[in-house]
């Protein structure tokens, strides 16, 4: 599904490398965690990934089912099946979120060479898709983002992740500014959207969001680069000590 | 005092190419016009208020020419169930006008009152463009009034069941339109008009408007898609207790716009809000100037402005509320913003407030910026193409703006055409 080859990032105003060689291969069907301490380049990667401006990838490429997205723009990796879940989802004023939502739907069917959803079709999909997240209405109404609570801005990425039924989905931070209620509902939005052609890439600092999206295979971050792989066990470590005994196990 | 020369010679050779129509009972009222606009002088560049705009063409004696625009597309407003009033280069054309008589409304040619002695509209034609002149002068509103060579009087006398449709037809391209409107709303009564079209290749237009107690009437305007044309517009309005007047504007390309806004806040608990969306490309220059007097009571007043810019476009803002001494209570609110597409396009704003009265608020907001950045990557990583996010981002920009109508059908119609304009360029 994805897969990543000595990825190298710098950022394009200053001097600064902030991924040096990175591998990664996600497949569908999988659920991967990468954790890393701050500035060790997780979100970093999630944003070059998805596009956007201000890194300069200096090494490395990274394929979608074989096809190199690095060149695409950010609408056509989009439409190729990737999906950014922001860890800041940004507010909109003026633009409603149901309008938001169809316009990017069918944008993507279009670029497809699908043809797009009819109005009625598609209120129906979102309706029934925002009941299970208790999205409620007056929020699909209102602008993107706008006014919303942190729990309700991450409900709302994944609302839009289930819409959109992407191929591989990256969450960055996904848990940041949740209370435990708003992190089950949002785990369980995610965790219903888990099938076999699907693929997941789960980018956290704490392991409870694991608690409840169960990955098949944990990462760690460090300095740029994946430092350690493991199963779900890896996850307990990091929770339990902390990240500087692997930092210091893999140095040594 | 006398005028500086230049004035006085630009003033005279702009008077000489015009001739004072027959005037029947607005006989005085055009007299006394005209002897103001030799008082005032026509405006130049040298005037504060004409600062960011340059008024030469709209006082020249001769019209730049324009050529009549073919849009390609239904004229705004095509579709609604309306009575339509249409005016040909500034001629009232009674064949593409619907019959002019409807429940609640009365509506008049200027051309047909001057040859009665009496008329209502006396007692208003150039009276609330008089009272705009100060304390700012607005020589062509003076120039509209004496000169006018058609236009309508209407008076709402109760609630017609359809909006009236001033539509201005551009066919000739040296012409010089003159159009004066006066609208007298009289107490509980109310109505919607709607205004498109380019008119001429110059357009001097007046509106005076008064609305008694308890009335209130809408003015929805478009101006454009046509880019040659120039326009100086001017709405006088008067507001009774408790009544309620609203506009808006939407303006796209023209090489020279300015409307002017002047509305004065009678009696008390009235209501006004004006706005404008614009949307101007390369040599554009779109100049609204606004100045709302409160001297009554519990008033509130908003001015909502929203200006896209691009390719070196400029978006001009003068925009004043005036509380005089008494008028405690009010409500005043201000907001003008530009959206500037790239680094040539310009917006020159000046708000003020100037505040006689010690229990009042008052607001005004002014800022220029450039497309948020972090939005577009946001719709863009959702699979929103480039443009069309942009077109999306602009649409929600000019959405305050376009919230100021009040009729959802016609703020949709609004929207739909702001669509259809802002795709074309994809």
């Amino acid at each position: 599904m994805l897969e990543i080859k000595n990825l190298q990032v710098k950022l394009e105003d200053e001097d600064k490398q902030i991924l040096k060689g990175l591998d990664l291969k996600v497949e569908a069907g999988k659920v991967h965690a990468i954790m890393g301490p701050n500035g060790s380049g997780k979100s970093t990667l999630s944003y070059v990934l998805s596009g956007r401006d201000g890194y300069e990838v200096t090494e490395g490429s990274a394929t979608l089912e074989g096809e190199d997205i690095l060149e695409l723009e950010p609408e056509e990796r989009a439409a190729a099946g990737m999906f950014l879940a922001f860890q800041y989802p940004v507010e909109i004023p003026g633009v409603g979120n149901m309008t938001f939502l169809r316009t990017a739907v069918n944008a993507q069917r279009k670029a497809r060479g699908e043809e797009e959803l009819s109005a009625s079709d598609f209120l129906k999909e979102v309706r029934a898709k925002a009941k299970t997240l208790k999205i409620d209405a007056d929020m699909l109404k209102r602008p993107v983002n706008v006014g919303f609570s942190g729990g309700e801005k991450k409900r709302n990425e994944i609302l839009q992740m289930a819409m959109l039924e992407p191929k591989l989905c990256i969450l960055d931070e996904t848990d940041s500014g949740l209370d435990v209620d708003a992190m089950k509902l949002v785990a369980e939005g995610v965790n219903a959207l888990r099938d076999e052609n699907r693929g997941f890439l789960v980018i956290t600092h704490y392991q409870r969001l694991l608690d409840h999206i169960k990955p098949d295979v944990v990462h760690i971050l460090a300095g740029g680069r994946i430092v350690k792989t493991g199963g779900p066990e890896l996850a307990l470590e990091v929770e339990n000590n902390g990240y500087a005994g692997i930092l210091a196990e893999v140095d040594a | 005092m006398a005028l500086p020369e230049a004035k006085q010679t630009a003033t005279e050779a702009r008077l000489a190419a015009l001739e004072l129509p027959e005037g029947g009972c607005l006989k005085a009222a055009r007299q006394a016009a005209l002897s103001r606009v030799q008082t005032m002088g026509l405006p130049s560049r040298r005037d504060e208020y004409w600062k960011y705009t340059r008024p030469d063409t709209l006082t020249a004696a001769e019209v730049s020419k324009a050529a009549v625009f073919e849009t390609g597309e239904a004229p705004m407003f095509d579709g609604f169930d309306r009575l339509k009033v249409v005016f040909v280069d500034g001629v009232f054309d009674a064949d593409a006008s619907d019959d002019l008589s409807l429940e609640g409304i009365s509506i008049e040619r200027i051309a047909d009152i001057c040859e009665k002695d009496i008329h209502w509209a006396k007692d208003l034609y150039g009276v609330l463009e008089a009272r705009g002149q100060t304390p700012v002068q607005r020589p062509l509103a003076a120039l509209n009034t004496a000169f006018a060579t058609d236009g309508v009087v209407i008076h709402v006398t109760g609630t017609p069941s359809k909006p009236v449709n001033l539509v201005y037809r551009h066919a000739d391209e040296a012409s010089d339109a003159i159009l004066h409107h006066v609208i007298k709303v009289d107490s509980g009564a109310s109505a919607t008009i709607l205004e498109n079209g380019p008119a001429a290749a110059r357009f001097n237009k007046c509106m005076e408007i008064d609305v008694a107690d308890g009335g209130a009437l809408h003015v929805v305007r478009a101006q454009g898609r046509d880019h040659e044309r120039r326009a100086a517009t001017h709405m006088f309005a008067r507001l009774g207790t408790e009544s309620v007047f609203k506009s808006f504007t939407l303006t796209v390309n023209g090489v020279l716009t300015r409307n002017e806004a002047v509305v004065e806040l009678t009696g008390d608990d009235a209501v006004a809000h004006i706005a404008g969306a614009c949307v101007g490309d390369g040599d554009f220059h779109h100049d609204d100037t606004v100045f709302i007097t409160h001297d009554a009571v519990n008033c509130e007043s908003r001015q909502v402005f929203k200006k896209v810019l691009r390719n070196g476009a400029t978006g001009v803002f003068q925009g004043k509320i005036l509380v005089k001494e008494g008028a405690q209570k009010t409500d005043g609110y201000q907001i003008s913003q530009s959206l500037l597409l790239d680094d040539d396009s310009q917006f020159l704003a000046k708000p003020e407030l100037e505040i006689y009265a010690d229990d009042v608020a008052c607001s005004h907001g002014s800022t220029s910026g450039a497309i948020d950045e972090e939005g577009l990557f946001y719709l863009r990583s959702r699979g929103v193409p480039k443009a069309e996010a942009t077109d999306l981002m602009t649409l929600a920009f000019l959405a305050e703006a376009v919230d100021e109508i009040e009729d959802a059908d016609v703020a949709g119609a609004i929207i739909e055409r702001l669509e259809g304009w802002l795709a074309r360029r994809h």
